[in-house]
């Protein structure tokens, strides 16, 4: 069934508590980037490196995964391959039922959510709990993030302190956030303790040294990647780079575009399981590099640069519709104008069309976002797509084809590019569009909160003839 | 994108009027014709001129877009500079003639006519050096930068330059004035409640200003704030920064 | 899964575009080498750190192990976790004076786990230097320096050569050649553990360790 975004838009718009939580979120992390990159030289510096390093990547990208397996595997690191979701969770699902695993413990991961691994895990009876604390609250109060980076950032501290009254054993209602924070830490050390895997995301991996990079403040992606017996690791297939050199220009855009930190606390670079003598790291390593669409995106040129993306999420940051509806309003486990781009082609613009219609095409974006991927260009390519059969590699191609549109449109190019049939218009339209009523289609929306446009009794074209502007 | 050449104070220019300020905002056209004149530059302004393109470009439709943008680059063909008084339709035939363009016989001229396209303000400050003589009453305005104007135009402080060399003018800034007026063309009626709400966040911080007039460039957003500005019943008048300089220096 | 490996790269190389376009050019001036003075370096790298509530221990002057002890029984720390089989364990056990007791890590932690997960005391690591733009510690697991032993441990001491910064993480990478041989597992530390996901409040010690003390020596 097509997802309808602007249904979705209408219980955030109107819950006053929950605009004023992005609001506020959302100026801070303004705030905080913008004091990151002070500096616009190196910022402009930075983001050409960052983007060409991507860009290298993906140009690569066969070449480049077929090198990371082989330097993985050499490293002791398993590799698997899944084209779906289906076959990622059931990789996951077989590492764990061999090793009778019972209880797993989950670092913050977008393409798990991909996956719905929980969920998939929990079918087979095995017990994930989401490590990171904010990963942790949403999975307390049955919810999905709404924040790629923070994934609670739609709860203030009041909600999640009845959250923490109401579902963790012998917990007293505080809303001190040191108190709320220790008494997860109480709970989590114990699961780290006793759980049989870890499983983590993967913001970076190193062909070259077969390393799998990973960012993170709490210290629950070391506890996920070091204590368990098993760590396995979930990577969409795009998140190879070449050398290790390109890691640090990486890091830095993507931490201080997220939260406008120089650095996280914890960078892991992870190369191995534990070799004979070392005392703890886990005995496995697995990484399940996953498809779900991303070749199909990857065969159009112009698309592929979505596949850029390294997640810092400031795109959503920075965009006034994100801001007024929270990413529980869009489809799909990415929000914001990278999820506008990237849900319509993952899912299928026949589900998702209407995705890429819900922008301005402000460009706050484009001005931000750390790789260069031009999303408005995009956002634009997209609505072409789903309106037009172009023969693309683009999923739902002309999916959302409507044959009144497409006269609209033709009739309009007709209008403006005959200077007769414009000067015809625009005559009437100067004389008599005051006679189009407020509730005509279309008009009826823009005036429910704005006057009705009025058409000036004389156009710019009239009045340079009074005032003989030369034609030529 | 080519690069806008390093331009010598030319004699003449092309004006390209807009389609939503021929219809709805003719005074401003007029003024920024007349700013222009002033500073001793022939303007010309080609009368088969119609619209940028930008509406059925946005909305997906991209033949239609460039069948409307060949009508109009005929009609510029003079090695002049083309002045465009909206940030939006600079920035659509700044920006993306070229890539509407690319690979097709016509990417050359298509280029060489993009390189030639200023925004209004960019134009009268980076090239004429405008200077203003403000013969206004006392006034407190608030500037509110349109999204194309600033991304994909470029342009910084020519606007708010202009404004601050008015003597009787007290210049204020809008609280999160970088944000979107949340127009965005099909958008605003695609996607009408989160339009609404963006438009309504922006005149209420329109209001925190107290300002008695709040400027654009671009009259995209001129209409749909003035529009809500209007429906709300608030004092702030809407004006589009052409017709607000031509006031002040005329006394008007 | 060999046959998902083999469609997924069938259709990756699939792509004809990408043999043929150019690749672009990378110039990592922007990361590299700031020319950063020692005092500088050590500046900043405080700085960064402190930012983010690491506390310092200034032992240059003096005898480093001395000073961590004395520091030690001021904060009434009950312990030390130390790696006995390292330079720096070795060092710290010939000059212990007794108290606070020091504890080695010289078993696997699956042999003490629920003891070392139950420490109240603090765990000492070496470092292989620092970064100073970041205010990063490089932290170098091995056989003798286990991963655990500067995560558990509520308190993480970390002893830092001050003659061991680099300016930038991609200086310290091309300095340490990182490239050539990295361990199981190569940690950059800039503070102690925390989080902003209540509500955008900053807490400390979440999952990791609630302080970190850098020794510089």
């Amino acid at each position: 069934m097509p997802a309808d975004f602007r249904a979705s838009a209408q219980a955030p718009l109107a819950d006053t508590q929950l605009r004023a939580n992005f609001r506020r979120a959302m100026d801070g992390l303004i705030s905080k980037r913008s004091a990151q990159f002070a500096d616009p030289k190196e910022w402009k510096d930075l983001r050409s490196l960052g983007a060409a390093v991507r860009a290298r990547s993906l140009l690569r990208l066969p070449q480049l995964l077929e090198a990371l397996e082989a330097k993985l595997t050499a490293n002791g690191i398993q590799v698997h391959w899944a084209e779906t979701v289906e076959q990622g969770n059931a990789i996951i699902e077989g590492i764990l039922a061999r090793r009778g695993v019972t209880l797993a413990v989950k670092g913050k991961s977008m393409v798990s959510e991909e996956m719905h691994l929980n969920h998939a895990l929990e079918q087979k009876g095995v017990e994930v709990i989401e490590a990171d604390l904010g990963e942790y609250i949403i999975q307390l109060d049955h919810e999905t993030p709404s924040h790629i980076i923070m994934p609670a950032i739609h709860k203030n501290t009041q909600q999640i302190a009845r959250l923490f009254s109401q579902k963790i054993k012998d917990a007293e209602y505080t809303e001190d956030v040191a108190a709320l924070t220790d008494l997860a830490r109480r709970v989590l050390r114990r699961k780290f303790e006793d759980a049989g895997a870890g499983i983590s995301g993967v913001n970076v991996a190193v062909a070259e040294t077969g390393t799998l990079v990973l960012v993170e403040n709490e210290g629950n992606g070391r506890m996920c990647t070091t204590v368990p017996p098993v760590h396995i690791a979930i990577m969409g297939l795009e998140k190879v780079v070449e050398r290790l050199e390109e890691v640090p220009p990486i890091l830095s855009l993507l931490t201080r575009s997220a939260t406008g930190q120089p650095i996280t606390t914890y960078v892991n670079m992870i190369s191995g399981p534990r070799r004979p003598g070392e005392k703890d790291g886990p005995e496995e390593v697995h990484v399940v590099i996953l498809d779900n669409g991303r070749s199909r995106i990857f065969a159009d040129p112009q698309l592929r640069a979505t596949l850029r993306c390294i997640r810092c999420g400031a795109c959503m940051n920075h965009c006034p519709v994100y801001v007024r509806v929270g990413g529980h309003a869009y489809p799909g486990v990415y929000p914001g104008p990278i999820g506008k781009i990237l849900t319509p082609q993952m899912a299928g613009l026949e589900v998702n069309g209407d995705l890429p219609h819900a922008s301005t095409l402000c460009n706050a974006c484009v001005e931000v976002c750390p790789v260069e991927i031009p999303i408005a260009d995009l956002l634009v390519r997209l609505r072409r797509e789903g309106g037009h059969n172009t023969h693309s590699t683009v999923k739902g191609v002309n999916s959302h084809h409507s044959a009144a549109e497409t006269w609209i449109w033709r009739g309009w190019r007709l209008v403006y590019q005959t200077p007769m049939l414009y000067r015809l218009t625009s005559f009437f339209l100067s004389r008599f569009g005051w006679l189009v009523p407020a509730s005509a289609p279309g008009l009826k929306t823009w005036t429910a909160v704005r006057s009705k446009p009025r058409f000036a009794a004389r156009t710019l074209h009239d009045l340079v003839r009074d005032e003989k502007v030369p034609h030529e | 994108m080519a690069h806008p050449r390093p331009t010598p104070r030319p004699q003449a220019v092309y004006f390209f009027g807009t389609c939503l300020i021929d219809l709805f905002y003719p005074g401003a056209g007029l003024a920024g014709i007349k700013l222009l004149q002033s500073q001793g530059i022939e303007v010309i302004f080609p009368p088969d001129q119609s619209c940028c393109g930008q509406p059925a470009y946005s909305a997906g439709h991209s033949e239609e877009a460039a069948a409307v943008a060949r009508a109009q680059i005929a009609l510029f063909a003079k090695d002049i500079p083309i002045v465009v008084p909206s940030g939006s339709c600079a920035g659509m035939m700044k920006k993306h003639y070229p890539e509407l363009f690319h690979g097709t016989p016509m990417q050359a001229e298509v280029e060489d006519f993009s390189a030639r396209v200023y925004e209004l303000t960019q134009f009268l400050v980076d090239v004429l050096d405008l200077r203003l003589d403000d013969l206004g009453a006392p006034a407190k305005v608030a500037y509110h930068p349109s999204c194309h104007a600033m991304r994909e135009m470029g342009v910084g402080d020519q606007p708010k330059s202009l404004i601050r060399q008015l003597a009787q003018v007290e210049l204020v800034n809008i609280p999160r004035e970088r944000e979107c007026c949340g127009f965005g063309g099909t958008f605003a009626v695609r996607h009408a409640e989160v339009s609404a709400a963006m438009v309504g966040d922006k005149i209420d911080a329109i209001g925190q200003t107290q300002a008695d007039v709040v400027i654009s460039s671009d009259c995209g957003c001129l209409m749909n704030i003035g529009g809500a500005l209007e429906a709300a019943q608030r004092p702030t008048r809407p004006l589009h920064i052409a017709e607000f300089l031509w006031e002040r220096i005329n006394a008007r | 899964m060999s046959d998902a490996r083999n469609a997924i790269l069938g259709r990756l190389r699939a792509a004809g575009d990408i043999a043929k376009s150019a690749l672009p050019a990378e110039d990592f001036t922007v990361v590299a080498s700031r020319g950063w003075s020692p005092e500088a370096k050590l500046t900043r790298l405080r700085a960064a750190m402190e930012a983010v509530h690491t506390e310092f221990l200034d032992a240059r002057s003096g005898d480093w192990v001395a000073m961590l002890r004395d520091w030690l029984v001021q904060e009434a720390l009950p312990s030390l976790i130390y790696a006995p089989n390292t330079p720096l364990g070795a060092h710290l056990a010939a000059g212990w004076p007794g108290e606070p007791p020091l504890i080695p890590y010289d078993k696997a932690m699956n042999d003490w786990k629920p003891e070392l997960f139950a420490t109240q005391g603090a765990g000492i690591t070496a470092t292989r230097g620092g970064i100073a733009e970041t205010g990063s510690l490089i932290l170098w697991t091995d056989a003798d320096q286990p991963r655990t032993l500067s995560l558990v441990p509520p308190v993480h001491i970390a002893v830092l050569d001050v003659n061991q910064l680099h300016d930038t993480m991609w200086q310290a990478m091309q300095d340490q050649g990182w490239a050539a041989e990295l361990p199981t597992n190569l940690l950059l530390v800039s503070g102690p553990s925390k989080t902003a996901d209540i509500e955008q409040t900053l807490a400390y010690g979440v999952h990791g360790p609630k302080r970190l003390l850098v020794v510089l020596v």
